[in-house]
């Protein structure tokens, strides 16, 4: 016998992959459905915003001055970003935008956010694809071994961006407030990591502002900075020690054992929150 | 129902207790929660009871009809037993896979094609993909949607939606199918392919459960009618009783009892009342009983020559028996004031189910009348398995030939 709403989700949603895998299709094929250059724009979307910050920040701005192959350093911190935010941005959507079948058929609703976070795996696999063709044709990778650095940024990110996406995609449909609040937080989480700049930079600035260590303490906490600096020396060979906070390894471990605990607690939230989402919608 | 298996069939559905609130907010965004955070937030918010205290449990294989007013948490408790709201308090258990044709097409993506909605639909509705692969032809000639499979479904006529729609949902072979109205909609033609489908469901010992506004609709489909009112069950059981329940809850009042009313033609029914063999007042009879049909009459003056009828009707209005006392050569006595005229029906011989009682009073020598729709419900329970308004005893024989 089933009792709706109680445990053994993890199951339910694996029983019904099969579901998961068409939902994920079905945003993709949908998305660009009826649009000439179609699947084209998940990779020229980023693109452009690759060349605007490239030459805008790297030339006008001379940030790539201080920093060696400064166009796979901007592209592999963006890839990963990008990926994290259209996670955040998907599943926060998701419920609302599924208002139709969370309202007349049973599902595990988790599957919806699940969705949107395939979804936007997929367009950032194809991201990857060019990043690593890339990284190859202006010889930037760095020695292989370093490159296992991709495995650490990628739990980082997926379970950060799992457990945030569930949790703002069931507090959304209570409060619309939230999509919006996460556009502001997401474009000052963007700069917040060292996508644009490098960590050094970061360290120059606290120096000569003569700020306490905390400083840079907490900015080293950030887990999205952390993924994007273990993603920096997967890819981005021309790094030095310098280019990194001491002890990565085990910020990453630490904020990774911090992002199962907000991962567990915002599946618990969910589940709670989900009864009422019929009506609410 | 009665004993057609011997063994108890297993429970497919059990509520304990279960109640569901639902809060009413009045603001909806940020700047409004935090303005009206705390006691202030009270005033801004209504509590109400859509379902309360509801413990039922419903067997494999029966056909369960879900009654009730508009408001009265039939839908409510269609959801909750379809898991797509939780309880505030108390458990839902199910077994099985359940389809809920709650809304047909639900999930259905217009830019797709029919066939990939086909697919995601029916996945939704838990089917496998290589179940879909076996069901999809099928699916297809059941909808007879025919080459428009591979169009975008936002160029189907609305009929072509959702005949695929309904396709889709009958061809994932659920063992629990949850009905919410969705029979109200579409052509005739498609309805009675609903229907029958529903009633193949049946026939196939599936368990459905219907939430519906039609009683005959009810009558016709359901082995059990549950009645509620105000989230309440008023009543379980008997689909036919369950409809004489469902009559009350709507007229607020028990039927035959309307308040009296103070005569303002020359000549009036005020009310109908039903008595058995015996005299006493009843509302339900077997089939082949006596039953008296008490009109009571009233004038507002005397009234040398006058006449009583009445009509007995389904619930969906057509009449089945009808007379008058001119028609029965009867001459009845001037009237003056408050009387009341008995006809009988020696020998009831109508199908099981529900029947209206309408009677009218007309004046002959000073020309007035009056008429009481509906002053009465008689249910007719029958042994015959015969259907339709009319019992009778049928046989069978065989032709032996050769």
């Amino acid at each position: 016998m089933r009792t709706n709403g109680r445990g053994g989700k993890i199951r339910e949603i694996l029983t019904r992959r099969e579901l998961l895998n068409l939902l994920v299709r079905r945003d993709l094929q949908a998305r660009y459905r009826d649009s000439f250059l179609g699947f084209l724009w998940t990779v020229i979307r980023p693109i452009i915003q690759f060349l605007m910050y490239f030459i805008v920040l790297g030339q006008f701005l001379r940030a790539a001055e201080g920093i060696d192959q400064f166009a796979i350093y901007l592209f592999s911190g963006l890839t990963l970003f990008t990926f994290f935010s259209d996670m955040v941005f998907g599943s926060t959507g998701s419920i609302i935008g599924n208002a139709g079948l969370v309202k007349k058929i049973y599902l595990p609703r988790e599957i919806f956010p699940l969705a949107s976070i395939g979804a936007a795996g997929f367009m950032f696999t194809v991201q990857l694809v060019v990043l690593l063709v890339a990284a190859v044709i202006f010889q930037a990778l760095p020695e292989p071994v370093m490159m296992l650095w991709f495995f650490p940024s990628m739990f980082l990110v997926l379970v950060y961006g799992i457990g945030i996406g569930l949790l703002l995609a069931a507090l959304n449909v209570y409060l619309r407030d939230i999509q919006y609040l996460t556009e502001v937080v997401m474009m000052l989480a963007m700069w917040a990591s060292p996508i644009v700049y490098s960590w050094q930079m970061v360290v120059d600035a606290v120096a000569r502002l003569s700020l306490p260590s905390w400083v840079l303490e907490i900015y080293a906490a950030n887990p999205l900075t952390l993924a994007v600096l273990g993603f920096h020396k997967a890819f981005w060979g021309a790094g030095t020690p310098a280019d990194y906070p001491p002890e990565l390894g085990l910020r990453m471990l630490i904020a990774g054992v911090v992002g199962v605990v907000l991962l567990v607690i915002a599946q618990k939230v969910f589940t709670r929150l989900q009864g009422n989402f019929a009506q609410e919608l | 129902m009665e004993d057609s298996i011997p063994q108890p069939r297993p429970d497919i559905v059990r509520l304990d207790g279960v109640t569901k609130h639902f809060i009413v907010r009045k603001d909806n965004s940020l700047k409004d929660r935090i303005v009206h955070l705390g006691q202030l937030g009270r005033a801004h918010r209504a509590d109400f009871v859509a379902v309360d205290d509801v413990t039922l449990t419903i067997e494999a294989g029966t056909t369960v009809g879900l009654l009730g007013a508009n408001g009265s948490g039939k839908s409510t408790l269609l959801k909750l037993i379809g898991g797509i709201v939780s309880p505030t308090s108390g458990t839902v258990h199910t077994r099985g896979r359940m389809a809920a044709l709650l809304e047909l097409g639900a999930g259905f993506h217009p830019d797709l094609s029919g066939r990939e909605n086909v697919y995601l639909n029916a996945s939704i509705l838990g089917l496998t993909r290589s179940q879909i692969d076996t069901q999809f032809d099928a699916i297809v000639a059941f909808s007879g949607i025919g080459d428009f499979i591979d169009t975008a479904v936002k160029f189907y006529s609305s009929g072509m939606y959702v005949r695929l729609a309904f396709a889709v949902a009958v061809h994932t072979d659920p063992d629990i199918l949850l009905v919410d109205e969705v029979l109200a909609v579409g052509d005739e033609a498609f309805q009675r392919k609903c229907m029958e489908r529903i009633t193949q469901f049946r026939e196939e010992g599936r368990t459905i459960i219907l939430v519906s506004h039609s009683a005959q609709q009810v009558a016709e489909l359901c082995d059990r009618g549950i009645v509620l009112s105000d989230g309440r069950v008023v009543y379980d059981g008997d689909t036919n009783e369950a409809i004489g329940a469902l009559r009350d809850v709507l007229d607020g009042r028990r039927v035959g009892e309307a308040a009296p009313t103070d005569t303002m033609h020359p000549i009036q029914v005020k009310r109908i009342e039903i008595l058995d063999g015996d005299g006493e007042a009843t509302r339900a009879i077997d089939e082949g009983d006596p039953v008296v049909i008490r009109v009571h009459v009233d004038s507002l003056r005397r009234i040398e020559r006058w006449e009583v009828g009445f009509s007995v009707d389904t619930p969906l209005g057509h009449m089945v028996l009808a007379s008058n006392t001119e028609a029965l050569n009867v001459r009845l006595a001037p009237i003056a004031g408050p009387t009341h005229v008995d006809l009988r029906i020696d020998e009831v011989h109508f199908g099981s189910g529900q029947y209206y009682i309408n009677a009218n009073a007309a004046g002959v020598s000073e020309s007035s009348s009056h008429g009481l729709m509906q002053g009465a419900m008689l249910t007719v329970r029958t042994d015959n398995t015969t259907f339709g308004t009319v019992a009778a005893s049928v046989s069978v024989t065989e032709a032996v030939d050769g």
